[in-house]
């Protein structure tokens, strides 16, 4: 019992976490940086910061991670990090040749106050950047929000490089959140469906899901080009994909380029896809294609044929607040109970939410967002009150073996399976895949735990 | 798309050149424990992660980060550091500094929190990691914890592990001067004349248990293990053995001359990997003890024998298939390397890349002596001039970590994990044979038949 240690008890805590159910800014910024195409992500700050981000990529995707550190020293961090940058600058499009830099803070370099626009804007007129090739920034301080505050940020960074020639371009712009690089890929492939031209952005699909060639490409074939990015300023509107992850960009574009935003759900589940769908179909102003509706068809019908097993079945969720969102809501509407729901990412309007959508429920949530929430008080939690499912990232291995309760890997990080890259959660299609996994998990337990004379072969 | 195919000389930076070089061509004067360069994409990590990984574990101490959450996340339970008892050290605790613990100070926050951990877990110590954060905001850690540790009454010992002060060689340092303040503080009266503390291994899949089993079969007791299925009493009263058996040069080193310079306790450096330094490590600690224990080198011997006769007739079976195979090597510390390079001689395979993220200058002047020449040899390289090296020498196999597995699979080579992230043990006679058979599985991987640039027949002909 490697928890043995955590208490049923719940006591207040105030000065301590335990077993996190989020991680620091940084390396959401690393990850949308790497869905620019041609993008080597920098982390501004000490080596161990992009050694570690780039690990735990690397384990999540099982695929190369590049990214340039500028490697602070005791000199760095008492006189500044401008000179470190501008030399980083300077080598990596020297030695890497990537289309574009982006570069993000780390602790260090904003408690010392490194002005990135200052230093950028240095290292263009040294002629380090050279021609046609560019620089994108994100504030990204590790002690404030998590992973997906740094995700929006860096993101945001995207947005602001939007050019406007005024000369509409007829796109949509779609931000999806930190999703999966086969949830970019089912987004496209349903926007093109749809008959809308969508500029995505991040898209990491083709850069952290790519083919095996026998070389070694640091900069993939995906992801969006800066170009694209330019022209996001010239779209006929955006939207945002998750409130957290993804609406700072649309505001920004609404507001310093009149490109008018709206912001939903993350797609995953029936409903949440029903708004996204609606909302491609009004922008493309034309009726939802048969293919669709079929897709739709098919989701409901899984959901009909299998309703009796989801009956009441209590769920535990950790992870970001937009996924737990959409989730709690398709969980929802199959007639599941979410009865745990925790982030460590702070958000007030988070625990609302997730009230509202659990609302007509015989009982009440137990739901928190911020400092304190982790794992350890989600286990405190299913001891004082146990599930039939656990739902999250792999951390949640130590609960489920514990516990002895099934479990669905969904979230980041996930080190110890694979599928997540190849696999959309998103739309109706992922819908179905998240029904065969929670439905594989559960019958397995069924089957696991029935006496001979009824485990039977037809379920 | 940029491909890393032919990156000439040219191409690596000026200031990286002098950190490679070719055996047999020209004089070594590789510059290595400098810092990266700002911009390079570097393997290396920082001073926290070398503490992190030294320390942690010490399975019955609590393991405190002091910093914002990312330090404490990215170190949780990654290494698979075995305990046989307590689990302690597989859990995550960060005090999760904020803006207004950064702007007035994260000392109250720390205090709380180590009040609460060590009155629930009753640990036997307690390490406090200092994190970038925290050496800027200027936090009194010494006092916190001597204050703590006072209250409490159980050693609550700092670790300076600021992550800018230099790279994991630093972090080593920082985790050794730790555990110094541990040393001495517990009676030695029981330890026996044959005795000796393992330093430098962590118990990675359960090797030290490999080792230990050895040394007890020669009736050599081992009072501490340094760090792997540590035990903080262990480490207290480990002044009371006779020799210190230090493997992976940079981690405890420090810690090891520490306790020759105050207790005058001698050290040998030792390496469990392969077939000779397994042996050569047995046999070196048979001979310091041979004047007290006669019988020791004879018992030693057979050991060695009984084990070497099951070993070889596996080995030769798997040496078949790899005959003639190419290797790259990668590692943290370049100590490894020696031992991996002999162990691959055994197997027929030709290492023709060796490079460290941490290795000194003699480390690398030994690395030249060894090799073959034209061997290429690297301090702190990325994964371009890696990918280059590997194409250019026709790499078949590459021993690396975590950030390395993925490039070669893409390069369409077979892999081994000889760092943290094993899953098998490598030490020991038994560990050489797991060797054998984890580079066998993925060096003969039907798969990278089926990789485009390695395929003798072009998919046109097969298919047409």
């Amino acid at each position: 019992m490697l928890l043995r240690h955590t208490p049923t008890e719940i006591a207040d805590r105030s000065a301590l976490t335990i077993n996190p159910a989020k991680t620091c800014q940084p390396i959401g910024a690393m990850y949308a940086a790497l869905g620019v195409h041609g993008c080597l992500p920098h982390s501004h700050g000490s080596q161990g910061c992009c050694a570690y981000h780039r690990s735990t990529l690397t384990r999540h995707y099982k695929e190369p991670i590049s990214a340039g550190t500028s490697s602070f020293t005791e000199g760095a961090s008492v006189f500044g990090g401008q000179a470190n940058l501008l030399q980083a600058i300077n080598n990596i499009f020297t030695v890497y040749e990537p289309e574009v830099i982006a570069v993000h803070t780390t602790c260090l370099s904003e408690t010392i106050g490194d002005d990135l626009p200052q230093i950028t804007d240095k290292a263009r007129k040294q002629g380090s950047i050279p021609d046609g090739k560019d620089v994108i920034y994100a504030n990204t301080p590790s002690y404030v929000g998590s992973h997906v505050t740094g995700f929006a940020n860096m993101v945001k960074g995207m947005a602001q490089v939007a050019a406007p020639t005024g000369v509409k371009n007829g796109k949509v712009n779609v931000i999806p959140g930190w999703v999966e690089p086969a949830d970019m890929e089912e987004i496209k492939r349903l926007a093109a469906l749809a008959g809308v031209e969508i500029i995505l952005f991040p898209d990491t699909s083709g850069v952290l899901n790519g083919p095996m060639s026998g070389h070694y490409h640091m900069y993939p074939e995906g992801g969006v080009t800066m170009d694209e990015l330019r022209s996001t300023g010239d779209s006929i509107g955006t939207l945002a994909l998750g409130e957290w992850c993804s609406a700072d960009a649309a505001r920004y574009l609404d507001s310093t380029h009149k490109v008018p935003c709206r912001v939903l759900d993350m797609p995953f589940g029936l409903q949440a896809t029903d708004r996204f769908v609606d909302a491609l179909r009004t922008l493309a102003g034309r009726s939802v294609p048969d293919e669709i509706t079929n897709e739709r068809g098919q989701l409901v019908d899984m959901i009909s044929d299998m309703h009796q097993y989801f009956y009441q079945k209590k769920v535990a969720l950790v992870g970001d607040p937009d996924q737990l969102i959409a989730m709690t809501e398709f969980l929802v509407s199959l007639d599941m109970w979410p009865v745990h729901v925790v982030t460590g990412t702070p958000g007030k309007k988070f625990e609302e939410r997730i009230r509202e959508l659990t609302a007509d429920l015989p009982y009440e949530v137990n739901v928190k967002a911020g400092s304190e929430s982790d794992m350890f008080l989600l286990h405190q939690w299913i001891k004082n009150g146990s599930v039939d499912l656990i739902m999250g990232n792999t951390y949640c291995k130590y609960i489920a073996r514990d516990e002895d309760i099934p479990y669905v890997r969904w979230g980041f990080p996930i080190l110890d399976r694979v599928g997540h890259q190849y696999f959309p959660t998103v739309g109706y299609k992922g819908g179905l895949r998240l029904l065969e996994k929670i439905l594989n998990v559960l019958l397995d337990r069924t089957d696991r735990d029935a006496p001979e004379q009824s485990f039977e072969l037809v379920l | 798309m940029k491909e890393a195919i032919g990156l000439s000389e040219a191409t690596i930076l000026d200031e990286r050149k002098r950190q490679v070089h070719r055996t047999g061509q020209g004089e070594l004067d590789l510059a290595c424990n400098t810092d990266s360069l700002a911009g390079a994409v570097s393997q290396r990590a920082c001073v926290f992660c070398g503490s992190r990984v030294v320390l942690y574990p010490i399975a019955d101490a609590l393991h405190l980060v002091h910093g914002p959450i990312g330090c404490a996340v990215y170190t949780w339970d990654i290494r698979g550091a075995l305990s046989s008892g307590p689990e302690l050290h597989r859990l995550s605790f960060s005090t999760d500094l904020k803006e207004k613990d950064v702007i007035f100070g994260g000392e109250k926050k720390l205090e709380a929190a180590l009040n609460e951990l060590i009155d629930r877990h009753q640990p036997k110590a307690a390490f406090v990691y200092s994190t970038c954060i925290v050496g800027l905001i200027g936090d009194d850690l010494e006092a916190v914890c001597r204050r703590v540790g006072e209250a409490k009454g159980i050693p609550v010992l700092p670790v300076q592990s600021e992550g800018f002060k230099g790279n994991k060689r630093e972090g080593y340092k920082a985790a050794c001067n730790a555990m110094w303040k541990l040393v001495g503080t517990a009676p030695i009266d029981d330890i026996p004349p044959l005795s000796v503390n393992i330093l430098g291994d962590f118990n990675l899949a359960g090797e030290i248990w490999m080792v230990r089993e050895y040394f007890q079969r020669m009736g050599v007791n081992v009072v501490a293990n340094v760090t792997g299925d540590g035990r903080v009493h262990d480490i207290r009263r480990s002044h009371g053995a006779k020799l210190n058996l230090v493997q992976c040069s940079g981690a405890t080193m420090d810690l090891a001359k520490m306790m020759k310079d105050e207790y005058g306790i001698p050290f040998i450096r030792v390496s469990y990997l392969g077939i000779e330094d397994m042996a050569d490590s047995l046999y070196q600690v048979a001979d310091f003890f041979q004047d007290q224990d006669p019988t020791i080198v004879e018992r030693t011997a057979e050991l060695v024998r009984s084990e070497l006769s099951q070993l070889m007739p596996k080995l030769a079976e798997l040496r078949k298939d790899l005959e003639g195979k190419r290797v790259a090597i990668y590692v943290g510390g370049a100590f490894k390397a020696f031992s991996l390079l002999k162990a691959f001689r055994h197997l027929g395979m030709q290492v023709v890349l060796v490079g460290s993220q941490t290795g000194t200058k003699e480390d690398y002047e030994e690395l030249e002596r060894i090799t073959d020449p034209g061997t290429i040899i690297v301090d702190d390289a990325n994964p371009l001039e890696l990918s280059a090296f590997i194409k250019e020498k026709g790499v078949d196999l590459f021993v690396g970590g975590v950030k390395e597995r993925p490039i070669a699979y893409k390069l369409g080579l077979g892999f081994c994990d000889h760092n943290h992230e094993r899953k098998i043990a490598l030490a020991g006679f038994e560990g050489m044979y797991n060797f054998a058979k984890e580079v066998h599985l993925s060096a003969t991987s039907p798969v990278w038949r089926f990789v485009p640039r390695r395929e003798q027949t072009p998919l046109e002909v097969t298919h047409g």
